[in-house]
């Protein structure tokens, strides 16, 4: 079997243990065959109505932040990028937070007010920050974008910490929120979630190649066809659309979109139509993982899963790293 | 197949490139030169679209090249940029595969048997097939660049652009990589069109050049039109000279330094020659430039040591140039740095003697064995095998001699010889006619270059007049010489 085979199989094996585990593991322990078996009333319930939706959810969300990584850290060609580069998950939590800060609940969305604010908060900063970039820069080079997003996620970080510092009871659920947490949203979250996933997962797939082009910079992609103003339009927008629908739903979970596509290029090379798919399954599982410890660690008290992810994903991190380096310099 | 009309353009407002016209025929190899910041790299980023252009219009295979889409464009044209860092990794193969991305369509891989083919051939033809799995940022830069050759030749863009690819390869990969090029643009029909920081290699491997001089054409054509002393010097701001290559008939040129260096004067006078056990010595303080049909190190080059070798007259080896260098590393002289002929006149009957003219001096040495003298122009009803003859000349001329003028005084130094001989009578012994020379004569032609400048050297100018009195002076007393040794009377 060659390496990209072996490298799928992994990554789907690893998701696959990772939802079982996830749907079986917690205060109550769920047998697997309550999947297909639903005799038992209460099992199945647990199952369909609490885990399922949690551990999907926390899928998504971790898939959506590793392959916007992926594609960020591929576009701007710096490792050191990750789905908050651009400044649109500040958007989305600076929406969140005014929700939570002035206890806004409309009418018609009612728990969901959140989430669709948040949205909201990321949509505009989107667009402000590519408008903004292009304003500057008509080829809105990788620099400009990367300085935009800077500048806008550092004066949204500072509305964030005013209204951190203003807020007195609302200050618990902020800070919670801010960590983020995939926990007691439900199957509505995922149908929310859901269609931006796939649209922006689908936009980051469609330019695979283009990505792999622009690996040698915007020159070479132009001199090899690439219709580079074209093609990064779509990858910010598709990685922002991933970025901003994920943070609305379970606010800024770090570190996932910044390692996993590390750890998936040092172990698979950096071929992006192997990079994206595989980015894309090994976050889903990671998150699923952080999640389950997140809520089994301390049972039967919960942690914010952003806790979590640096937490193990830094060690995990740090052997493959080191065995990569080693294996470079022998 | 590509033109280029009156196309100005550049980076701001002011183009940087300023009405520049010219067209490239199929499979023709087009090198841009020009001073840092003429703009060679702009014109190019113009013609590849990475620039904007501002006024005038780039024509390819027949249509503008804004008519193009960006995957039709790489279709025609491929770029080989310079040598530079990358940040992620990518397999060689991967790499040289990106050069199929102009014939990618649709949603799904659509890679063909035919792409596969295309990427297989490029990197056979690059020699790259060999690191195909290797990550291409552990190959050096060489290997890198061929990599790049690959890719762009993937592309099977009729039209290839180049920005100074040799930039940071060694001259071996240089090489390499221009040979590759300039094959592929002759076996494939491929338009090359390429910027050059070095000339040299620019007039080597070009068809036409191209000189841009602040953002406008100064020069186009053909190496030898473009690569003047004069138009280089206009707009390069360099002192150069330019010289035939050994192998081609190409230009290349020498820088000619400004150096703040004290130049040491000095003169050859005739003390400085002086007899050894077998050889005659001449050895100067300072390089002469010399021309000579020397043993070791004929030809043209700046010597200090000047050695005739007196070997006896049965002198036969095989290989003459190996046995003369151990001859002479056994003497101790610095083999680059030496001149050595070789005669069958013992070193006793040098004939050395100085002449004052109105710009300075000459200094003659001949030795005259004339025991197998030559008529030549009836040495074609000769068949017998050449002896060593020997007539060794040299002229040491302390002055600063063009190039014409050191192939005048050989000329006048040769004519000065066949008078002594004719007026002293040697004959040829097969024909009874008065000979010329012998089999197997030498000359030497060396200056100082330091004096006055002297353009000419025929028999009426100051020098010539010297050469021909000095030779013939010193054949005739070496004949006399050479006549009393052998016992034989004239």
């Amino acid at each position: 079997m060659n390496k990209t085979a072996l490298a799928y199989v992994v990554s789907i094996a690893t998701l696959l243990v990772a939802i079982w585990l996830g749907v079986s593991i917690g205060t109550v322990k769920i047998p697997i065959e309550t999947l297909w078996n639903q005799s038992d009333a209460t099992a199945s319930n647990i199952l369909w109505k609490i885990r399922m939706p949690r551990v999907l959810l926390a899928g998504i969300v971790g898939a959506s932040l590793a392959i916007s990584g992926a594609a960020f850290q591929g576009l701007l060609k710096n490792p050191l990028a990750d789905p908050y580069t651009l400044g649109v998950s500040s958007g989305a939590s600076v929406g969140a937070v005014i929700t939570l800060f002035f206890g806004i609940s409309l009418p018609v969305l009612g728990a969901f007010t959140l989430p669709v604010f948040s949205m909201m908060g990321a949509a505009i900063t989107m667009f402000l920050v590519i408008g903004f970039a292009r304003m500057v820069d008509r080829s809105m080079k990788m620099e400009t974008i990367i300085l935009t997003g800077i500048i806008f996620g550092s004066f949204l970080g500072s509305v964030l910490s005013l209204m951190i510092a203003l807020t007195q009871e609302e200050l618990r659920q902020i800070v919670g929120w801010l960590l983020g947490s995939v926990s007691m949203r439900g199957w509505n979250y995922i149908l929310m979630v859901l269609p931006f996933f796939i649209i922006g997962t689908f936009m980051l797939w469609l330019n695979r190649r283009e990505l792999n082009a622009l690996l040698f910079g915007e020159e070479r992609a132009h001199h090899l066809g690439v219709n580079v103003k074209q093609r990064k339009l779509m990858i910010l927008l598709g990685g922002s659309v991933l970025t901003g629908s994920a943070v609305a739903v379970s606010g800024t979970i770090g570190f996932v979109g910044l390692v996993v596509p590390h750890m998936t290029r040092m172990l698979w090379g950096s071929d992006h139509r192997h990079v994206l798919p595989l980015s894309l399954c090994n976050g889903a599982s990671l998150l699923i993982i952080c999640d389950l410890v997140a809520r089994t660690i301390i049972s039967p008290a919960e942690l914010p899963v952003g806790v979590i992810t640096a937490f193990i994903g830094a060690p995990v991190f740090a052997y493959i790293f080191y065995k990569q380096r080693r294996k470079g310099a022998m | 197949m590509l033109q280029v009309d009156n196309l100005s353009g550049g980076y701001g407002r002011e183009p940087i490139v300023r009405n520049v016209s010219f067209h490239v025929e199929k499979g023709e190899v087009l090198g841009i030169l020009g001073p840092n910041g003429s703009g060679k790299s702009t014109l190019l980023k113009i013609i590849s679209g990475i620039l904007p252009k501002q006024s005038g219009r780039v024509m390819i295979a027949g249509k503008p090249s804004g008519a193009y889409t960006q995957k039709q464009f790489a279709q025609q044209v491929a770029v080989l940029p310079q040598l530079h860092a990358h940040a992620f990794s990518h397999s060689v193969k991967d790499t040289v595969a990106l050069g199929r991305y102009p014939y990618q369509t649709g949603i799904f891989s659509s890679w063909s048997e035919f792409d596969e083919q295309a990427v297989q051939e490029a990197m056979n033809y690059t020699g790259v097939t060999r690191y195909e799995n290797t990550a291409i940022e552990l190959l050096s830069g060489g290997e890198q660049q061929r990599v790049f050759v690959a890719q762009a030749l993937a592309q099977q863009a009729p039209i290839l652009l180049l920005d100074e690819p040799t930039n940071h390869l060694d001259i071996a990969h240089q090489q390499q990589l221009l040979d590759t090029i300039r094959n592929q643009a002759r076996q494939k029909g491929i338009t090359v069109i390429s910027v050059f920081h070095d000339i040299n290699l620019a007039a080597l491997y070009c068809d036409r050049l191209l000189l841009l001089k602040n953002g406008e054409v100064a020069s186009i054509g053909v190496p030898q039109d473009v690569v003047l002393e004069q138009e280089i010097h206009h707009v390069y701001n360099a002192r150069v000279k330019t010289q035939p290559h050994p192998e081609m008939p190409k230009p290349q040129m020498t820088l000619l330094p400004n150096l703040q260096e004290k130049v040491e004067l000095f003169t050859v006078r005739k003390a400085d020659i002086t007899i050894k056990e077998d050889h005659v010595l001449l050895q100067s303080s300072q390089s002469l430039k010399t021309i000579s049909s020397a043993v070791h190190n004929a030809g043209l080059g700046w010597y200090k040591t000047f050695v005739n070798r007196g070997v006896r007259a049965d002198y036969m080896i095989d290989d003459v140039q190996r046995e003369n260098t151990d001859y002479l590393r056994t003497l101790g002289y610095h083999l680059t740095d030496t001149v050595a002929m070789m005669t069958a006149v013992s070193p006793e009957h040098v004939e050395v003697e100085e002449y004052e003219g109105e710009f300075g001096s000459i200094v003659v040495a001949v030795t005259a064995g004339v025991g197998n003298a030559v008529d030549v122009s009836k040495s074609w009803q000769r068949e017998d095998i050449p002896y060593i003859g020997t007539i060794n000349t040299w002229v040491f001329i302390n002055g600063e001699l063009s190039e014409e003028a050191f192939v005048q005084a050989l000329i006048t130094a040769t004519e000065a010889k066949v008078k002594a001989l004719q007026d002293e009578q040697v004959k040829d012994p097969e024909s009874g006619t008065v000979a010329t020379g012998t089999s197997t004569d030498s000359m030497l032609i060396a200056s100082t270059q330091q004096g006055e400048y002297l353009p000419y050297a025929g028999p009426i100018t100051q020098l010539g007049k010297l050469i021909g009195k000095g030779v013939y002076d010193c054949t005739v007393r070496a004949i006399h010489s050479y006549r009393l040794a052998v016992g034989e009377h004239g």
